[in-house]
């Protein structure tokens, strides 16, 4: 604390001293550069991917589990606004009808017409919503993860028109008074920018899973590297059964469904 | 050449004050949003633009009216656009505040605009009809003022003027290419994904641009000096004619496409628009609004006396902005978004304070123009004693 204070008070002396703001940004950028350390405990991947799968998530031992939810709303400080056409939500439950639409027969199992879905961002390869971003505040970084920079968001809402999963949210309004209890280490949001579930990037950057992957008792939620043949992600990619949402849009989906 | 704008008659300043009152109560509702954000308005996760991003779409149209004088005046020499130039240009500089203002108003952080230059996205679409919208206003307002400041002086304008006159008809085009572009490219909004989008635009502004102009011009006449002449109007009938005809051809193949395909991605949106689904049909009565307006411009344009008699001009041009207003300044985009991403019907009602704030940026172009208008008309009057 007392280095970056001191560390503070030398730029604001260059400032001081009348050199352009670029050089002391870069002398800044220059002392900072090598503090800048990856956690060696930091989770590394090709691209994050998960499985949802659907059998275990439905035999909780909980009626109407939502463990992963709560965990989730809780750890990114998602607030629970009560206007419900304008509600942020990172990761939700919704039937098969509306997860895959036009995809039902109508003669499904009970089960699969009836029990909930998971939905999130699915973190797409060929995300449309990076695509459209007039400022790149939402973007890919190098792990597949689907960024936000709130900061720089403007708040055009093209990327909600663009994501074709409705994966994403806007504050409509001020959403700090809708924060039932706050996470302290999780920033919450400023109204007029857009968020949406980012596979707990902060989490694994200090070698966690993600909070809804690890809140599920009845580990429905796989996490891993697509990108690695031996992850479990693949194996249980390669041993069951899999749906992606709209795969056809060509954006590749990285969450998918074990039915 | 801007004091002419300062005195005027009592009908002018009666004009300008009423247009004040109604942008003073748009601002004020803007001043509601500002201070809440955009949950005041009746948008959501499921309709996540409504009315201000609709108007832009619309209003980038009527931009075009520039170019269908323009280009035929200084391509093909045709004389009888030389007096309606000036209003056309004048009206497409009034409409491209109006896009910006209503893009500006629809931001949730506005005082973050400038991030779009400062990290210029060549893959969006957006960046680019910051870029086109923003260089069409500036080529609009250099042009008109330096044509309209050439003829005051009874000089003839600069040779640049006329390569930027040059630069602004294909701009013209670029500016709704690139704003069909915006909602043409989006893999999973089908009413939107379709290849005859940009086209569908150009064919819309051609013929909603235009007849605007013709109303304006006539409006100009009643209450000025100033004539356009009745062969740049009969001329311009003759551009709206054709380019309505196409318009309502586009909506026909839509159609088509959609229900002889029968793919239900295709068909649901338009079966929101015209006759409802699930029981929810806020938009229909619009639709046929839309329907009729467009049949009874089309039979009115095609009426022989059409150009003989003016009130059957007034009747024709106002059918025609105001169905082409109905297609693409509510339906096309509000459309868009029903069924949402869930296939569910989440209807989208606008509240008073976004209306007001609509109400109020259409009376800041209207304003605008009459400025504009009220010194060219100005000058045009002295010019000729
Ligand atoms: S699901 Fe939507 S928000 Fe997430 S990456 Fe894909 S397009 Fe973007
Ligand atoms: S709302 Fe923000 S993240 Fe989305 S497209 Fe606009 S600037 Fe990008």
């Amino acid at each position: 604390m007392d280095t970056s204070r001191r560390d503070f008070l030398k730029i604001g002396g260059l400032c001081a001293l009348g050199l352009s703001s670029v050089e002391v940004a870069e002398a800044f950028a220059k002392s900072q550069a090598s503090k800048y350390l990856t956690n060696p405990k930091a989770g590394a991947a090709k691209r994050w991917a998960m499985a949802i799968d659907v059998k275990k998530c439905w035999k909780a031992e909980k009626k109407e589990c939502k463990d992963c939810i709560l965990a989730c709303d809780w750890a990114h400080n998602v607030p629970d606004i009560p206007v419900k056409r304008q509600e942020v939500k990172w990761l939700w439950n919704e039937k098969y009808e509306n997860a895959f639409p036009d995809q039902e027969s109508e003669l499904e199992p009970v089960e699969v017409k009836e029990k909930p879905f998971l939905v999130l961002c699915n973190q797409c390869a060929h995300a449309p919503c990076v695509r459209v971003c007039p400022t790149q505040a939402t973007f890919k970084n190098d792990q597949g993860i689907t960024m936000m920079d709130m900061h720089r968001c403007i708040g055009c809402r093209y990327c909600m028109a663009a994501c074709p999963y409705g994966a994403r949210s806007f504050n409509w309004r001020d959403p700090r008074p809708y924060i039932t209890k706050i996470n302290p280490d999780y920033p919450t949001r400023d109204r007029g920018v857009v968020e949406k579930c980012d596979f707990c990037v902060e989490r694994l950057a200090v070698g966690k899973i993600p909070a809804c992957v690890e809140a599920c008792k009845s580990k429905a939620l796989i996490f891993g590297d697509l990108d690695d043949p031996n992850s479990d992600l693949r194996k249980a990619l390669a041993s069951r059964y899999s749906i992606r949402r709209k795969p056809e849009l060509g954006t590749m989906p990285g969450v998918y469904y074990l039915m | 050449m801007l004091e002419r704008a300062l005195s005027g008659s009592a009908a002018y300043k009666r004009l300008l004050g009423g247009l004040f009152i109604l942008m003073g109560l748009g601002f004020a509702a803007y001043l509601t949003q500002w201070e809440h954000g955009l949950m005041i308005t009746g948008m959501g996760r499921d309709v996540s633009w409504g009315l201000y991003i609709s108007q832009f779409t619309f209003l980038v149209g009527v931009a075009a009216s520039a170019v269908m004088v323009v280009l035929p005046y200084y391509i093909h020499d045709v004389k009888a656009f030389g007096r309606i130039t000036i209003l056309g240009e004048f009206l497409a500089i009034a409409s491209v505040i109006m896009c910006v203002t209503f893009v500006l108003v629809d931001l949730g952080k506005p005082m973050r605009v400038l991030n779009v230059l400062l990290y210029p996205t060549f893959n969006s679409m957006l960046f680019w009809d910051v870029v086109v919208l923003n260089g069409y206003l500036l080529l609009n307002i250099f042009i008109g003022w330096n044509v309209l400041e050439a003829e005051r002086k009874g000089t003839h304008y600069k040779k640049w003027v006329k390569t930027l006159i040059y630069i602004s008809i294909p701009w013209a085009v670029s500016i709704h290419t690139v704003t069909a572009f915006l909602i043409a490219g989006l893999p999973a909004r089908e009413y939107w994904l379709t290849a005859i989008m940009a086209a569908r635009f150009l064919a819309s502004a051609f013929c909603s641009g235009p007849a605007l102009l013709i109303l304006l011009a006539l409006i100009v006449r009643k209450y000025t000096k100033f004539d356009a002449g009745q062969e740049a109007i009969n001329k311009l009938l003759t551009i709206v004619t054709y380019a309505m005809l196409i318009s309502v051809f586009f909506v026909i193949l839509e159609v088509f496409t959609a229900f002889y395909s029968n793919i239900p991605g295709h068909m649901t949106a338009l079966k929101y628009l015209f006759v409802g689904v699930d029981g929810k049909h806020a938009l229909v009565p619009f639709m046929w609004m839309f329907v009729i307006l467009a049949i009874a411009g089309v039979a009115l344009l095609l009426h022989p006396n059409v150009r003989k008699n003016e009130k059957l001009l007034i009747a024709a041009c106002c059918c025609v902005f105001f169905s082409m207003y109905l297609d693409k300044g509510v339906g096309l985009i509000i459309g868009g978004f029903i069924p949402n991403m869930y296939g569910q019907i989440h209807q989208y009602v606008p509240t008073l304070p976004e209306l007001m704030i609509v109400a109020g940026v259409w009376a800041t172009g209207f304003f605008v123009l009459t400025v504009l208008y009220k010194i060219a008309v100005s000058v045009k009057e002295e010019v000729r004693g």
